[in-house]
């Protein structure tokens, strides 16, 4: 660490955004404070948070410098949202470092064009689906905004409550939510809707999502067909039989509810047409379907990417596809977050010094150009995300263990029993009574002793050290018997006793004294 | 009634008032309660033995007694009052050895004295109860002589390493066991000495070839010997009120060993037929790294943000005696709003229980303070941990099936945002595991005295005001 001590640390500019209706900004004041405090020098474009309603001065207090969008664009390493226009990447520094949402698979003239600059690209959205790497999740952390958003957005086109009420002037019924796909933007759809008081169902081709739905209140409406399970945390394309199946669940299932939420996506393909026109057509007059996919081509048949439209029969399809951004604080908040979390990973030393290890499979994963050089596509990742069919063989070892114990302990038990007998059947009763006392006597102590607060085990060995001073008894009644061995011995023992009757007591009491509840 | 029934039905309710005493330290609201039920049971008991013997025994007799409860509680009362609670361990210690030596001169008298009116099995089951009272209280008082010796650092706590030390052992316990049978068929005062020298050697080598970190198994395996020999002597005397007590006592001192050893993921054979890492290769370290250093400031600083903090003491709390500024750093941070809560694993320090007592000591409130199983789901929405002076309790190698310390429950703190180790040097603790939680990304180093470092961080933390008002004070208390 001594030899970078002297060299200046990176310079990280936060950028606006330069599309149209995006509200967010890739850093909001307070993860401006975590990137301070892992060492960088960080710049704000001045403006850049105005629409997510961070405004320069909370910048500059936070202890950024406020710059020029040339200035912002100029630096070491450039944070920004949205993938970044040809304008801009002919900004940026040979040798920088961009870090955005990219959409690498379909965005090969960007990949090319960073390429040619020298520069190096860390796309947020291409993090691999692995635990370690979920506090970098962009994906996750906007499909969850953009699933509460979808109820809001349905909720206000619904022209209805979502929860059932009794009131003065009639009953209301709750409203009956559907949500196809449950993946992050549809559990979060679930948990929304749930909550406005609606009775919500849910379907996914990947059967061990049920649990995951039912845990939010959902109903989990299952497809009977056989489907393999996911490796790498998303749906993959489904099979011709399923779809089948899945149709007629549709079908049933567009004529009961009044809000249809579909979050049906495959990365790298257009999105899987779910509710088909004549789906639609069966739907009540007032039903309202928010169309989560329609930026890929839409689940619904009518969904128009970016606007609302309404069909003949009066249900209501929303196309948008800025749900994110709709929030815009929210969003930039978990977007700052996840970059944080990016930069923790890549400062290791928190020194304000980039350090990518190819290594690591997160950090390979991300870079899609590093240093003009294009790294993409990564090689596959192969740690599920799902970790049900892992945990099996784990817990196989212990439930076989625990099928042996019973039958351990039986025998265990039954042999001491055995030996207890044989060694009292033959002893005098004057002895069997003593020992009947001392074994009822163990097994009161256990008990009672296996009760004790865990904090008060040192006030209770020395209550027993005082309480087996009772020893004492035993050469009282041997003292001045005439015999001066004897009494001598029992002296020492008496005095012996004395000293742990009463100091066991003693330093019993004190310490329970300086216990205090607070 | 007659004195004889009187003293009998005296030791029923003395029995079940200690019984009492012990359920009353289930809880901290009933503790004192319980404590009172013991002096009461104790007081029943020795008023009933005192009115019993009290009708044949000679002047000179009576004085003694008197002399001597006086002498030993005077120094009972005198130790009890004078003891630092970091020096808990050696007066527990001590206090069995008491107990075990009483122990011994009982069974002796009962061979010198109380043999009049037995007659065949009777007086072979007398003979089989003198040796195995004597045995017991014997091992009992040389173990906890050594055991405390240990604890008070007047000898090394390092175990002693006899060529064959098992051997010897099981040994012993082979040569008691026809000594035994050899004194039930032929009486003989040769034997008992022979079976009273084994036992003090046996007791002696048992827990000096036992290790630092291993005592509190050692102290609660010498509750539970202490309580066995109070019950061989119970036998002995035909009193059913030491048999009872002694089951109570011993039953007790074998739980605690039980959850100790559990604590480690270790049986109770393996922890007194030797220590960790004697099998070779177990201090290959495996996992060594590069640790990040940092300072008693930087410190203050990510405690003063945190909204969560769980301090994990060890043993290096209490040879610090650092227990005093943790509770006035703990104050302060809660006085900021900081939820402060300490996490304990049941073998921290040298006694079951050490590290409650000594926070306690410190004024730090018990419910603040929890066990491993109660924190150990909350490490991971804490802000900071700090460990002090603890190694192998928190320990991530111990979920290496590899490690020594394979399957040792340990407390999870590197699931925390951050983690602070309050450490002496880079030093592997008893087990003589490398620690990888120093190494991670998570972890930074405090090094130093663990009272000093947390006295500087207490500077950092609090405003100059109070500095100047303890600078104000100084001249007017010299």
């Amino acid at each position: 660490m001594d030899q970078q001590l002297d060299s200046e640390p990176l310079r990280l500019g936060v950028v606006a955004e330069g599309a149209a209706g995006e509200t967010r900004v890739a850093a909001t004041p307070a993860t401006i404070r975590q990137l301070i405090g892992l060492g960088y020098e960080v710049v704000v474009e001045s403006g850049a948070g105005a629409r997510a309603s961070f405004t320069d001065d909370s910048y500059s207090d936070a202890g950024a410098k406020i710059v020029s969008q040339r200035d912002g664009w100029n630096s070491d390493i450039v944070i920004k949202v949205n993938p970044p226009a040809a304008a801009e990447i002919d900004q940026l520094q040979p040798g920088a470092v961009l870090i955005g949402l990219f959409d690498p698979a379909r965005n090969a003239t960007g990949v090319d064009r960073i390429a040619q600059r020298g520069a190096t690209v860390l796309a947020m959205d291409a993090v691999p689906r692995i635990s370690r790497a979920q506090s970098l999740d962009v994906l996750s952390s906007m499909a969850n905004i953009a699933g509460y958003r979808a109820v809001v957005e349905a909720a206000h086109a619904f022209g209805r409550f979502l929860a059932g009420q009794v009131t003065a002037a009639g009953k209301v019924a709750p409203a009956k939510v559907l949500v196809a796909g449950a993946g992050v933007a549809g559990l979060a759809a679930i948990g929304t809707a749930k909550s406005l008081g609606a009775v919500v169902r849910a379907t996914d081709p990947r059967p061990e999502v049920a649990e995951q739905v039912r845990s939010l209140g959902g109903e989990f409406l299952a497809i009977d067909f056989e489907q393999q399970a996911s490796t790498d945390g998303y749906a993959k394309a489904t099979s011709a039989g399923y779809d089948r199946r899945a149709a007629e669940v549709y079908a049933k299932q567009a004529a009961e509810v009044d809000i249809v939420i579909t979050t049906a996506l495959i990365p790298g393909r257009p999105a899987p047409r779910l509710l088909t026109a004549e789906h639609v057509a069966a739907m009540k007059p007032g039903s309202v379907i928010v169309d989560m996919a329609a930026a890929q081509g839409g689940n619904v048949a009518g969904s128009v990417a970016g606007t609302t439209t309404v069909t003949p029969n009066g249900v209501t399809i929303i196309g948008y596809t800025d749900l994110p951004a709709r929030l815009p604080a929210q969003s930039s908040q978990l977007y700052g977050t996840n970059v944080v979390n990016l930069m923790k990973l890549l400062t290791p030393g928190k020194d304000g010094r980039l350090v990518l290890d190819f290594a690591d499979e997160v950090q390979r994963g991300l870079t899609v150009v590093r240093d003009g050089e294009v790294t993409w596509p990564p090689p596959p990742v192969q740690v599920s995300a799902t970790p049900a069919a892992q945990a099996a063989p784990a817990v196989a070892g212990p439930a076989a263990k625990a099928e042996r114990n019973p039958m351990r302990t039986y025998t265990l038990v039954g042999a001491a029993a055995a030996a207890l007998f044989l060694l009292t059947a033959f002893a005098p009763s004057a002895f069997l009574g003593n020992f009947t006392v001392f074994l009822l006597a163990v097994v009161i102590g256990y008990y009672v002793v296996g009760k004790v607060h865990h904090a008060l085990h040192t006030p209770l060995m020395s209550v027993t050290n005082a309480i087996s001073g009772i020893i004492v008894v035993g050469a009282l009644l041997q003292i001045g018997k005439g015999n001066a061995i004897v009494t001598g011995l029992s002296f020492v023992a008496i005095l012996l006793a004395s000293i742990n009757i009463l100091g066991g007591f003693a330093v019993t009491r004190r310490m329970l004294s300086m216990f205090s509840k607070g | 009634m007659n004195p004889t029934t009187a003293a009998q039905a005296a030791y029923i309710v003395a029995a079940l008032l200690f019984v009492l005493s012990l359920a009353g330290l289930s809880k901290h609201e009933t503790s004192r309660a319980g404590v009172v039920f013991g002096i009461a049971g104790m007081a029943v008991a020795l008023a009933a033995t005192i009115a019993l013997a009290y009708h044949d025994i000679t002047a000179a007799g009576a004085a003694l007694l008197v002399t001597a409860v006086v002498i030993g509680g005077g120094i009972g009362v005198w130790r009890a009052r004078v003891v630092k609670m970091t020096g808990m361990p050696e007066l527990i210690a001590i206090l069995h050895s008491f107990v075990g030596l009483a122990a011994v001169l009982v069974g002796w008298n009962g061979y010198l004295h109380g043999e009049a009116g037995l007659t065949g099995s009777l007086l072979r089951i007398h003979h089989g109860e003198v040796v195995v009272g004597v045995f017991i209280g014997a091992v009992t008082f040389t173990g906890s002589i050594v055991a405390n010796l240990k604890l008070s650092a007047r000898i090394s706590s390092n175990p002693l390493m006899l060529p064959g030390k098992n051997v010897l052992n099981v040994g012993a316990l082979l040569a008691f066991a026809v000594l035994t049978v050899l004194f039930v068929v032929r009486p003989a005062q040769l034997t008992l000495l022979i079976v009273t020298a084994l036992a003090l050697a046996l007791g002696w080598h048992l827990v000096a070839s036992i290790g630092g970190g291993d005592m509190p198994v050692v102290v609660s395996m010498l509750n539970s010997y202490s309580g066995w020999a109070a019950a061989a002597s119970g036998f002995l005397l035909n009193n059913n009120l030491l048999i009872v007590t002694g089951a109570l006592v011993g039953s007790s001192g074998a739980y605690l060993s039980y959850i100790m050893c559990q604590a480690m993921n270790r049986s109770f054979l393996s922890v007194i037929a030797g220590g960790f890492g004697m099998e070779p290769g177990a201090c290959d370290g495996g996992a060594a790294g590069v640790h990040r250093e940092t300072t008693a400031d930087e410190a203050a600083a990510l405690l003063s943000e945190a909204s969560s903090v769980i301090i994990t003491p060890g043993y290096g709390m209490a040879v610090a005696q650092a227990q005093y500024p943790i509770a006035q750093l703990t104050r302060e941070l809660r006085s900021r709003g900081v939820r402060v809560r300490f996490g304990i694993h049941p073998v921290a320090g040298r006694l079951p229980g050490h590290m409650n007592v000594l926070l306690a000591e410190a004024h730090v409130p018990y419910d603040i303070v929890l066990e491993m199983d109660e924190i150990n789901d909350d490490f991971a929405d804490t802000s900071v941990v700090l460990v002090i002076g603890a190694n192998d309790t928190v320990n991530p190698a111990a979920a290496d099936p590899g490690s020594p310390i394979a399957g040792m429950p340990v407390l999870r703190v590197w699931e925390a945002a951050n983690v602070i180790v309050f450490k002496r040097s880079m030093a592997a603790g008893y087990a003589g595991v490398q620690n990888p939680l120093f190494f991670r990304e998570n972890t930074q180093m405090l090094f130093g005295d663990a009272k000093v470092r947390v006295e500087d961080i207490l500077r950092a933390l609090v405003p100059q005001p109070s500095l100047h008002r303890q600078a104000h004070r100084e001249p007017a208390t010299v």
